[in-house]
């Protein structure tokens, strides 16, 4: 009862949003953050009251807050929700992230109420999702998530938004078909024929049949590739962010590519054991090439945006080159195999803090100067300290430096993948230098060297005259011509705002406890791992 | 088999039938004695009818399946169900057809039409005879044909040209099969049939096939023979188009399921890979031709020859699984109600004829566009809406009876579907963003601004709109209550 409350507050509360239109913007705003917070809070507690148990405990049994009703009792597809080590973390995350955008997007000028709106809806289908222990349940709220995310890029976004936002759509569009077909062929390869995704991990379908098997697995994975996403299926994720806008990107990176790798863990692992230690090498090389892919071409990349893009891509390989490590049995000993597992799945909670941050605050950089070209901007740590200092401790952490979540996730990774494909993960590691090295020269362009800014917008010259006591600019009184003439005048930025450094500085907070403290999130994930490795190794 | 016979026993088994015809024939009368101003009354009286038919065909459903009147008329799952969509359906449409026509001089006949249309879709769906499937092809077209030309402009009467014509050489063909099956089997019972075709020559018995099936394909609405639809949806009033587009292609396609199921369940030729095939016909032809279309109601149009597509994957596996019968009950109910809500989008806003208009007027109105949102993402399948649910079933009912490609067709399809229904609805929805700001060219250049600034929504149709939209999901979210109804799980 307490995770359905989690799941479908945020959508009540967009109902409530969009009933009642003479409400202000502020106010909508404000109905937000307060639901995002409560609900936060609902999922603190229930990591509170959570026990997750010493040994192997999650998947199929230790399930916490469940709850089952019947749906279609044709196909035997029914509402069963229920939270594990596996799902607790992510769900957590969901919320922190919402919580960090909702306040982010506090001086939201355009239609801010349907835009609080869409976040609380794409709120209820991400909770939905790691939520769902129904194959057809998390199939809805899997693709309720892209008509979500399509209409906040298609209404808010900026550049090509329209066609990004089509572009996003009818890719993951045909993931989630792929996936739908391979839920089915589940459904009528399991005994009982049934959709609930414990049942099916207790007792796998398609054990006998491994050709089969391998074709719903590669059902399944297509389906998980798009949205994850892995190479050669990422080439919508540059476009998307690109033109998202920034709490969108934020809510995009950190929460709806977890989708994809979650549903390795949850789906592909347990209930396709068999299949997937036979195609776990498969699993290990487009880990390695995403990593590698996703490093080289971020570093190319003249755009802030599509740089952090990409190196979604490369961070999202370090997961599936866990995975796909956890399945390769013959080769190492259950131990190191749940290191990998650990390692994908801290990664997957890693990712998002970070990667939000980041996201957010290239929002900052359209805001004030509707630019994210990298030669558009410079030396902005003697304007923007505190952007800066930000934008340098996400960027290291993203890097993989000791200290920070990232560190953890990547090492476990590396040493769990070690024993079963030790070529893979060196050449893996040449993701890291390579990560490393292209954060640093973003650092490099966007902080050091002489103040580059564009021209900026009304308010932030408003703002700035406010703080130095000077006249605004006379090409103020221009309006809408000052915004797009891009006059390099004496560039003078505004520093981080107080709801863009509130929504920001939390999510770096959390990736430094993590880093320095990872036992509060690994006391969560071990047990859950643990099941996951066991029940992949059958 | 009670009604054997032929004796009076069985007539209690015909009273939702019994009670459409009822209420043709009354409000046929009525409106002869009522004045013009007032045949709203003769409205009441036709969705009174339906919705006792609907609750009569409701508390029909309890029994056993059984065939009465010499096994000629089925009545089960499958029949229960066209019943209640078509009865209900058939009340809404009135609703909906209501304001174009009110007060029109001809305004009860457009509603006895109706019904009588509704009686021969439940009768094609009912029918456990070939002759009767003749007979209940015949009146399931000939009252359509007066509807599609119901307001005698010169697109209409095309429109009603093409349609009777294209009926009339189908209507052929399906005479032809009747007789080719009755040659070869020397019976027209479903059941003698079952038990007597198998044996008979592969020749006639091709014939047969595909003249029995070009029939019903063409009330369908299915590929090879649906080149009437769009010309019939773009000539017709958009409430017209929402009947012929809905009704009779639910009759038709449990027709098609039931012969699939039981005359030609055990032949030497593979009738499930030519149903297969005409499935697979349908959803491609259909959103290929829908990509490129400016006119709504030529892209709905398309898009129902491509929902029919889907419908048939379900009719190919009629005999093969147990759960083609509940998949059929979820998508035709799913696909009544999405269908109605997205014609009714267009009859709310009668201006708005193409996407380019619906970008400038239509989407000032948040509330039009976003239940149209609902309805176009339900055509393409997003849950919950019914149609994911119907299109979940359909899958698996057709996977479960052998036809995997057909599932991997279909779900490429689906997707390709999703390509034009977003052409449409994400223009209106960026409309939206704009409204207040209007970016494009000096006013009055071009046909985007004329009707886009006159725009009025009708009441009638609107409602219509949400409530379709509202049910879709509902539909969708409480299958299970449907099935239980319906006693098809």
């Amino acid at each position: 009862m307490l995770l359905t409350v989690v799941i479908f507050l945020p959508l009540l509360a967009a109902a409530v949003l969009l009933a009642a239109p003479r409400l202000t913007g502020r106010a909508a705003i404000g109905l937000w953050i307060a639901t995002s917070a409560a609900d936060l809070v609902l999922v603190g507690w229930m990591w509170w009251r959570f026990e997750p148990g010493t040994d192997a405990s999650g998947v199929v049994d230790g399930l916490a807050y469940e709850a089952d009703l019947q749906w279609i009792p044709t196909v035997d597809a029914g509402y069963h929700v229920g939270v594990d080590g596996l799902s607790l973390p992510l769900l957590a995350l969901t919320g922190v992230l919402f919580l960090a955008c909702a306040v982010y997007s506090l001086r939201e000028p355009d239609r801010p109420r349907t835009y609080a709106a869409l976040f609380l809806f794409l709120q209820t289908a991400c909770l939905g999702t790691f939520a769902a222990l129904d194959l057809i349940l998390f199939f809805v709220f899997f693709d309720l998530t892209i008509v979500g995310m399509y209409f906040v890029i298609a209404g808010w976004g900026h550049g090509n938004a329209r066609r990004s936002a089509l572009k996003f759509f009818l890719y993951t569009f045909i993931g989630s078909l792929a996936l739908l077909v391979g839920f089915i062929g589940l459904f009528l390869g399991s005994e009982e024929r049934t959709f609930d995704m414990v049942a099916l991990a207790a007792n796998p379908p398609l054990a006998d049949s491994p050709v089969a098997g391998g074709l719903v697995l590669l059902a399944i994975g297509l389906g998980l590739a798009v949205k994850t996403p892995l190479f050669p299926f990422h080439t919508w994720l540059p476009d998307a962010h690109t033109d998202a806008p920034a709490a969108g990107s934020a809510v995009l990176a950190g929460v709806l590519l977890k989708l994809g790798t979650y549903g390795f863990v949850r789906i592909a692992m347990p209930i396709l054991p068999d299949a997937w230690q036979r195609w776990a090498m498969v699993a290990v090389v487009v880990g390695v090439i995403s990593v590698l892919w996703g490093a080289f071409v971020a570093l190319a990349q003249t755009d802030v945006k599509r740089m952090i893009a990409y190196t979604s891509v490369n961070h999202m390989g370090y997961v599936l080159l866990g995975l796909g490590a956890a399945g390769l049995v013959a080769a190492a000993d259950e131990g190191a195999r749940t290191v990998a597992t650990v390692g994908a799945m801290y990664q997957m909670v890693s990712h998002g803090l970070l990667t939000g941050a980041l996201f957010l605050l290239s929002g900052w950089l359209w805001s004030r100067g509707h630019t994210y070209a990298f030669d558009r901007w410079g030396g902005l740590a003697r304007p923007a300290p505190v952007f800066a200092a930000c934008l340098a401790v996400a960027a290291f952490g993203s890097l993989g430096l000791p200290g920070f979540s990232g560190f953890i996730a990547e090492f476990q990774v590396f040493t769990g993948a070690l024993q079963a494909s030790p070529v893979a993960t060196v050449i893996a590691v040449v993701g890291i230098l390579v990560t490393a090295g292209l954060f640093l020269l973003a650092l490099q362009r966007l902080l050091t060297g002489d103040t580059v800014a564009p021209g900026g917008t009304d308010g932030d010259r408003e703002a700035d005259a406010d703080r130095t006591g000077e006249a605004p600019a006379p090409a103020v009184g221009g309006g809408a011509t000052a915004v797009v003439a891009e006059a390099r005048t004496a560039p003078r930025v505004g520093d981080l705002r107080g709801h863009e450094l509130i929504s920001v500085v939390p999510l770096l907070a959390l990736a430094v406890v993590l880093g320095l403290f990872p036992r509060v999130l690994l006391d969560v994930l071990e047990p859950a791992a643990v099941a996951v490795v066991e029940l992949a190794a059958r | 088999m009670t009604g054997m016979s032929g004796g009076t026993e069985a007539w209690p088994a015909l009273l939702p039938e019994g009670l459409l015809l009822l209420g043709a024939v009354g409000g046929l009368l009525l409106g002869l004695w009522t004045p013009q101003q007032a045949q709203w009354r003769v409205r009441l009286l036709v969705t009174a009818a339906c919705l006792a038919s609907a609750v009569a065909a409701a508390s029909a459903l309890g029994g056993p399946a059984e065939r009465v009147f010499e096994g000629t008329w089925v009545v089960d799952t499958t029949t229960g169900v066209v019943r209640i969509v078509v009865a209900l359906a058939v009340a809404v449409l009135v609703w909906l057809a209501a304001p174009s026509v009110a007060g029109h001089p001809r305004e009860t006949e457009a509603y006895v039409l109706m019904l009588l249309g509704a009686l021969g879709t439940v009768a094609l769906a009912a029918s456990g005879d070939l002759l009767l499937l003749v007979a209940a092809y015949l009146l399931a077209s000939v009252p359509l044909y007066a509807l599609a030309g119901f307001a005698k402009d010169a697109a209409g009467t095309e429109a009603t040209m093409k349609y009777y014509l294209m009926g009339a050489f189908v209507g052929v063909l399906l005479l032809i099969g009747v007789a080719a099956l009755v040659l070869a089997a020397g019976t027209t019972g479903y059941l003698a049939l079952a038990t007597a075709l198998p044996g008979t020559s592969p020749a006639l018995l091709a014939v047969g096939i595909l003249g029995v099936l070009a029939g019903v394909a063409f009330k369908a609405g299915a590929v090879p023979v649906h080149f009437w639809v769009p010309d019939v949806t773009a000539g017709t009033t958009p409430p017209m188009a929402a009947y012929i587009t809905t009704i009779p292609k639910i009759g038709a396609v449990a027709a098609a399921f039931r012969l699939v199921a039981e005359p030609f369940a055990d032949l030497p030729l593979d009738v499930p890979l030519l149903v297969a095939v005409i499935a697979t016909a349908s959803m491609t032809l259909g959103n290929l031709a829908a990509f490129s279309q400016t006119d709504v109601l030529r892209l709905l149009a398309y898009s129902t020859v491509s929902q029919v597509g889907y419908l048939f994957m379900v009719v190919a596996v009629a005999a093969r699984t147990d759960v083609a019968v509940p998949a059929l009950a979820i998508y035709l109910a799913a696909y009544a109600v999405t269908n109605i809500g997205a014609f009714a989008a267009i009859a709310a806003t009668p201006a708005a004829r193409t996407i380019t208009d619906w970008v400038t007027g239509a989407a000032r109105h948040r509330w039009v566009v976003g239940s149209l949102a609902v309805c176009l993402l339900g055509l393409v399948g997003t849950p919950p809406t019914a149609v994911f649910v119907g299109k979940l079933a359909v899958f698996t009912a057709a996977w479960d009876g052998g036809l995997a490609w057909l599932v991997v067709v279909a779900a490429g399809n689906t997707v390709a579907s999703l390509f034009y229904y977003l052409r449409w609805m994400a223009p209106a929805f960026a409309g939206v963003a704009t409204a207040p700001v209007p970016a494009e060219g000096p006013v009055g250049s071009g046909p985007r601004t004329a009707p886009g600034t006159a725009q009025k929504v009708r009441v009638a149709p609107a409602a219509i709109l949400h409530a379709a939209a509202v049910g879709s999901v509902l539909l969708g979210v409480g299958v299970g209550v449907w099935l239980g109804v319906t006693g098809a799980s």
